[in-house]
């Protein structure tokens, strides 16, 4: 193996040399008595809890409707967003007429909407879709919006005398233009889809994730609560790999992300 | 370096005659351009000079059909220049790529059909066909203008606007740029309106050196000399001083902002 590669691996592994440090201190720390089980479980005991729902299947019925809660408010709240920062960014009428009402809806803070979406949807998959999609929106609305309106005013100019105009206009200059900022949109967006998750469903659900920590909760199991919780985790850490990986790809024009994609 | 002739096959080249009857131009209260009569012969290499905030800018603009004038017409030849609006094209005082498009695909901004093989040529004309594939990013700020200059020669243009090309660029890329510019407009035998401040960079590539001074015509002078100019010739630096006396004669305006682009929230009316 010669030296570069070795330089690469160290390189590779070394973002993962705290977590794992930290793992092993946690194990150390309940194996010796320091920290009671009761109130953080040992990783290996999560582990086992997480294996045996794992061997059962119902880890994946959660995880799966969880999953599509996210997914479909993510596309109905970030498609809105998408579709009306469009609007404001692109017409002065648009602007005109939408942006303070939206500016105005943004600064409810959505979670406090909660008993209200109870009494219209009651605790059905429709209340969550539809925090999720109230939790999405705005940041990519902004994003999308602002993305559009700092599109350089001279490339704009320079297509149109190369004869751009209408929906080429959109697509070939200003839609590329606004892109990095929507992308930014699209990482807050997903960080707040899963947010606004976990409160929905540890309110009211009778399945998902949260719920399968609420129940464990009832019934102190808390090697299940912390499992509920990495999970989280790790499917906040899946959608921003996705986030990144869409930058890596529509942006790879961007000097920014090259240095990045090399880096890495 | 006869690629390009291939492009447009069918179409007659060479210039477009020009008429700039009486142009006037203002924005606001302040008038920019205060009459201006000038009569540009199919093919003639037309460089404009002048101080900042003279006005020569806002000429071009108004011949890119990018503001329209306050009073005045604007003719090619017989008929109205919006007529000939696909015959001119303007190169920038940036490079104005589209950061988003390789090279290549900026140049062939705004074709449609198979214009591929048309681009690889208009690249290899201005010395780049190596960096097709290359995003703009990548190239420095010579190279950019290259592109630009491939992208508006693609077109088959009959009138060329450059707008202080290469104002950004080293001393050596810059004349570098001027005998590519030359050697592509002696090709291709289409009118060319040079507006620069740099009055040496006028004088060694024009035919003709049109000095405006707050808004008005101030000088116009026919420069007779053979090409190709050898640098640093007696015969330059004489017609250099000439006009220069001329500019250095006046004394400087107050300086106003010149006319640029659109402020960015001019954006919205896009679309």
């Amino acid at each position: 193996m010669s030296n570069t590669t070795l330089h690469k691996l160290a390189l590779r592994a070394a973002p993962w040399a705290l977590p794992l440090g930290l793992l092993a201190a946690w194990q150390l720390a309940v194996a010796s008595g320091w920290l009671s089980s009761r109130i953080l479980p040992a990783p290996s005991a999560v582990l086992a809890a997480g294996w045996e729902l794992l061997a059962s299947g119902e880890i994946w019925q959660h995880l799966a409707i969880s999953g599509q809660r996210a997914g479909i408010g993510f596309a109905i709240g970030g498609g809105i967003g998408l579709l009306l920062g469009f609007i404001t960014g692109l017409s002065k009428w648009g602007e005109c007429f939408l942006d303070s009402s939206v500016q105005m809806i943004r600064n409810v803070p959505h979670l406090a909407l909660i008993p209200l979406v109870i009494l219209w949807f009651g605790i059905d998959e429709a209340a969550k879709v539809f925090l999720v999609a109230l939790g999405t929106l705005f940041p990519i609305y902004l994003n999308t919006y602002h993305g559009i309106r700092n599109v350089d005013p001279a490339l704009v100019e320079m297509a149109r005398s190369y004869g751009l105009s209408g929906f080429s206009l959109f697509r070939q200059v200003i839609l590329p233009g606004a892109l990095p900022s929507i992308l930014v949109g699209v990482r807050f967006a997903l960080g707040f889809m899963w947010l606004t998750l976990i409160v929905a469903e540890t309110i009211s659900a009778s399945s998902g994730i949260g719920y399968l920590a609420m129940n464990a909760r009832e019934f102190l199991q808390t090697d299940v609560v912390v499992l509920a919780i990495l999970l989280y985790a790790v499917l906040g850490k899946l959608a921003d790999v996705a986030a990144r990986g869409l930058e890596r790809v529509w942006l790879r024009w961007h000097p920014a992300y090259q240095a990045k994609a090399g880096g890495q | 370096m006869t690629a390009l002739h291939n492009i447009r096959q069918g179409i007659p080249p060479g210039g477009v005659p020009l008429a700039i009857e009486n142009i006037e131009k203002s924005f606001g209260e302040r008038q920019v351009l205060k009459g201006i009569d000038l009569h540009i012969p199919a093919g003639q290499f037309v460089a404009v000079v002048g101080r900042s905030g003279c006005g020569k800018s806002t000429l071009l603009r108004l011949l890119a059909g990018l503001d329209q004038p306050s009073g005045g017409q604007l003719l090619a030849g017989n008929g109205s220049l919006n007529a000939v609006r696909e015959d001119i094209r303007l190169m920038f005082q940036d490079s104005r790529l589209l950061p988003w498009k390789r090279v290549i695909d900026n140049v062939g901004l705004g074709l449609s059909g198979n214009w591929r093989k048309q681009a690889e040529e208009a690249l290899a004309a201005v010395g780049l066909a190596d960096r097709a594939n290359e995003w703009p990013a990548a190239l420095s700020g010579g190279q950019k203008q290259r592109v630009a200059l491939a992208r508006a020669l693609i077109h088959r243009p009959r009138l060329l606007l450059l707008d202080e090309p290469l104002g950004a660029l080293d001393a050596l890329t810059r004349i570098e740029m001027q005998q590519l510019i030359e050697r592509l407009w002696q090709q291709h035998g289409f009118t060319v309106l040079l507006v620069t401040h740099d009055v040496a960079e006028a004088v060694a590539v024009a035919d003709r050196v049109i000095l405006i001074e707050d808004g008005q015509i101030g000088l116009d002078l026919d420069v007779q000399l053979v090409r190709p100019r050898p640098h640093g010739s007696p015969l330059l630096a004489a017609l250099e001083a000439r006009v220069l006396d001329r500019v250095l004669a006046q004394p400087e305006l107050p300086t106003p902002p010149e006319p640029v682009s659109p402020l960015p929230t001019q954006l919205r009316w896009a679309l």
